[in-house]
């Protein structure tokens, strides 16, 4: 059986294969970054060429379930090392660097035969370079999770209702309104309004960096799903250029707008009744701590 | 047939939609609600919509009615317990119900009508008395 053969060939020569992977992967700067230690490169290395050579020598039978567990192995190689933040390139020379190593070593036992030779190199070149694709698609996919995660916390960070009294809830936009996070937008604010029965929402659209008519529709859609639930809506935090821009662009809110969340928040606290008030004038408090100790 | 109860609370009428709502219906709530309010002189009228799931144009074109007639009669039309999911339906459907007033809930749709009783005067106030 010729794949036993190439099994025996690289487990005779085991020691020197690794010896020589280790110093590629060095050559190639798999190190250099701190990512990842010595010790672990050299644990990854070990058990990667046994599984390797476990894929070779054992019967066929078993090649199926070897190869299985070689795959899960590079998986998870792979993905460790998109999470640590290796470039593509250093995550497949992890494989690609073994190649020299093991054909220089089979290169030396099947010297006199050219035709077991090639046969044990295309044996070799197939499984590692399967595996290579493979630890790629792992790579991919777990950079592209990262990505869909931090997504998600962003469209969550981006969106909190903030109760500031009772009854009147604010909304503190950040970043471009688009219609996916209008939507999620106005879902909370809903969600909001019924929660704490709120009778304002105050939106404010400080850190939106730009007001389109598009923007401005979308506010508009909020605000009027707002007052379907029995909510009145206030907008602040209009920036002066944005304000220009809006007029010059001809984008209308018919809505009650503030110049700033505080304005919103006085406007609101009077609509329901109520009135902020100084304990005492500050011209006052002020006196107070000027004055010289008696 | 099966009819919407009107119930009358005060000076108010309200009109609870728990079941899907098809055209005879709506003719037949529209027919009864301005007989009642023309009987009862009622100054307001509850929409409670908290239990309707679906909405589709119909509903909203039904509610904008029942306004505009209510509004004929001299009663306030205010729709109550709609759900984030139903205001979200009609905003995307483009009916925002401008001629309609909206409360959260029951209680504070009352309050709006009561309200709106104070400010126009005390006559009405006298005579519900």
């Amino acid at each position: 059986m010729a794949t036993a053969d190439i099994g025996q060939s690289i487990a005779s020569r085991r020691g020197e294969i690794l010896q020589e992977w280790g110093g590629h992967l060095r050559d190639a700067g798999t190190l250099n970054s701190g990512r990842i230690k010595q010790s672990e490169l050299d644990t990854q290395t070990r058990e990667f060429l046994d599984l390797v050579i476990k894929t070779f020598s054992g019967p066929a039978t078993d090649v199926e379930s070897h190869q299985r567990t070689l795959r899960q192995n590079i998986g998870e190689i792979s993905r460790s090392r998109a999470i640590q933040g290796f470039t593509p390139t250093e995550t497949a020379t992890f494989i690609f660097s073994l190649k020299q190593p093991l054909f220089d070593a089979l290169n030396r036992d099947y010297a006199k035969d050219p035709a077991a030779l090639a046969r044990a190199l295309w044996a070799v070149t197939e499984l590692l370079d399967g595996l290579g694709l493979y630890s790629m698609e792992v790579f991919q996919k777990s950079r592209e999770e990262v990505i869909i995660r931090q997504q998600k916390e962003i469209a969550e960070l981006s969106t909190p209702v903030v109760k500031l009294w009772d009854g009147i809830l604010a909304l503190p936009l950040i970043g471009t309104l688009d219609s996916e996070r209008t939507q999620v937008v106005m879902e909370n604010l809903l969600q909001s309004i019924v929660e704490h029965a709120a009778d304002y929402a105050i939106i404010d659209i400080t850190g939106v960096p730009t007001v389109d008519t598009l923007v401005a529709q979308h506010l508009l859609k909020t605000v009027a799903a707002a007052r379907l639930m029995g909510a009145d809506c206030i907008i602040s935090g209009i920036r002066p250029q944005i304000a220009q821009t809006m007029v010059h662009l001809g984008v209308e809110l018919n809505v009650v707008s503030k110049a700033t969340l505080a304005d919103a928040l006085a406007a609101a606290l009077r609509a329901t009744g109520r009135t902020v008030q100084a304990m005492r004038t500050p011209s006052a408090t002020a006196n107070g701590l000027l004055a010289p100790k008696a | 047939m099966d009819r919407i109860p009107i119930l009358k609370m005060g000076r108010a009428l309200l009109i609870t939609i728990q079941v899907d709502m098809h055209d005879q219906m709506a003719i037949a709530l529209e027919e009864d609600l301005t007989a009642k309010i023309a009987q009862t002189g009622a100054k307001g009228v509850l929409i409670d919509i908290s239990s309707l799931e679906v909405v589709d144009s119909f509903i909203g074109r039904m509610l904008d009615n029942i306004a505009a007639v209510s509004r004929v009669l001299d009663a306030e039309t205010v729709v109550v317990g709609m759900r984030p999911a139903v205001a979200i339906t009609l905003v995307e459907l483009g009916l925002t119900l401008q001629g309609v007033k909206t409360a959260l809930n029951v209680e504070r749709g009352f309050e709006l009508i009561s309200r709106r009783l104070q400010d126009t005067g005390a006559e009405d106030g006298g005579a519900g008395e």
